[in-house]
């Protein structure tokens, strides 16, 4: 793994190899942030911080932490980074934290964060770990920010809280579609957003459980 | 009674843990292939939940909130910013003692949930039930209830999406939309289903 180039490293996890789309890792505490652009940048950078500096420091320690207590090794390097990080925004921006309530707490068991500390930094320098963890925090933020865009600017017709789309409430034109802010449509976005980036990226399509067989009985009619 | 009774029935369905807060979504949509794996999961979610949530709750009140050390001499101190690490610390020694006494004692329950055991520990709606608990201020008796109602909620969603899944792959979907984006997109249906419960209010 030593050949990997930094640029790969980085900028994989967003496209090619999203933790979203393509692992499953992480869905857990992101889909109910993603009402409003400004929770969803907030929250995908808390991610990609605590990410990136578990990924640096479990890569640190990597060859000193004995095999059978490693989760729980990882567990108190994460879960420490997440206090840090709750704390800063409680001091600095208390109304996001109140806002993301009980999700920053779930940055803890984000699969994201466990995922890559396990897959990643047990084996790799610390350096490219660092990155491997921006990256895959970076992946994470953008599906992130691609679904509150949709969300915000057909929910509520704002982006990052500013009107884009004047609504009818305020004697604009624009009907808000209300099911945007509910939790199901998160699912249809993120859903359709897997579907057009596989359109893209062929390569990411699963196989299929069974084929459809041609007839091969002529019909009786 | 009543109020647990309604607490219980609001954790199962309204507030429902996979469904309205999108909680142990991994595990949710990684383990749902199967019916019997699903309920595997189930029950272990269950058994975890209904008592892992009373556990973090007694130690909140009575070690980490702010004057819960009172009765040792130290009415100021506030360990509230300890809290999410003592329930992962918590959750992840209970998930291993459940683990050596489910193998010593009950040795087929213990096969049939297999790696699923291990892998609750980093289950989100296990950690997000107690930040839940300590949110609402929920004391000792709803916190047991709602840690029940809450396990329960979502293994009935994991079973139900299992259930669809396996009439769902013999059916011709999209190149691309196959696997994940399907699930997701079901999901989000069941979600919708269950919202038509939030009217409910108990």
């Amino acid at each position: 793994m030593s050949n990997v180039s930094v640029k790969e490293v980085l900028f994989s996890p967003i496209f090619s190899n999203n933790p979203i789309a393509l692992q499953i890792l992480g869905i857990c505490s992101a889909l109910a942030v993603t009402t409003s652009m400004q929770l969803s940048i907030v929250m995908g950078l808390a991610v990609a911080l605590v990410t990136g500096m578990s990924n640096l420091l479990i890569s640190l320690i990597r060859s000193q932490i004995p095999s059978s207590i490693r989760i729980i090794v990882q567990m108190t390097i994460i879960a420490s980074l997440v206090i840090v990080v709750d704390q800063i925004l409680r001091a600095y921006a208390y109304e996001m934290s109140k806002q993301l309530s009980v999700f920053v707490g779930l940055i803890i068991t984000n699969c994201i964060v466990m995922g890559r500390a396990e897959a990643f930094a047990m084996q790799n320098k610390p350096g490219i770990s660092f990155l491997d963890g921006v990256g895959n925090g970076l992946g994470y933020l953008v599906l992130l920010v691609a679904v509150a865009f949709f969300r915000e600017l057909f929910g509520a017709g704002k982006l990052f809280g500013i009107e884009i789309l004047a609504t009818i409430n305020d004697g604009g034109w624009y009907v808000p579609n209300g099911m945007l802010l509910l939790p199901p449509s998160a699912f249809f976005i993120i859903g359709l957003l897997i579907w057009a980036l596989r359109e893209w990226k062929k390569d990411q399509v699963e196989a299929p459980d069974f084929e459809v067989s041609s007839h091969t009985v002529k019909e009786a009619f | 009674m009543e109020h647990y009774l309604s607490l219980f029935v609001k954790a199962v369905f309204i507030e429902n843990m996979a469904l309205a807060f999108f909680l142990g979504m991994c595990t949710f949509l990684a383990i749902s292939k199967k019916i019997e794996a699903a309920v595997g999961l189930g029950i272990a979610v269950i058994v975890v939940l209904a008592i892992t949530v009373p556990i973090n709750n007694l130690i909140y009140t009575n070690l980490l909130r702010e004057g819960a050390l009172a009765w040792a001499g130290y009415p100021e101190v506030d360990l509230s910013f300890l809290g999410l690490l003592t329930y992962i610390g918590v959750i992840a020694a209970l998930v291993q003692i459940l683990e050596m006494v489910l193998d010593k004692y009950f040795q087929d329950l213990y096969n049939a949930l297999g790696v699923f055991l291990p892998l609750i520990t980093v289950n989100c709606a296990i950690m997000g039930a107690s930040l839940f608990m300590v949110e609402r201020d929920y004391n000792f008796g709803e916190s047991v209830v709602y840690g029940l109602g809450a396990g329960v909620g979502w293994a009935l969603a994991i079973v139900a999406l299992a259930g669809i899944r396996e009439k769902l792959k013999y059916s011709d979907v999209p190149d691309g939309l196959r696997g994940l984006g399907i699930t997701f997109i079901t999901v989000g249906l069941m979600s919708l289903g269950f919202m038509s419960f939030s009217g409910i209010s108990l």
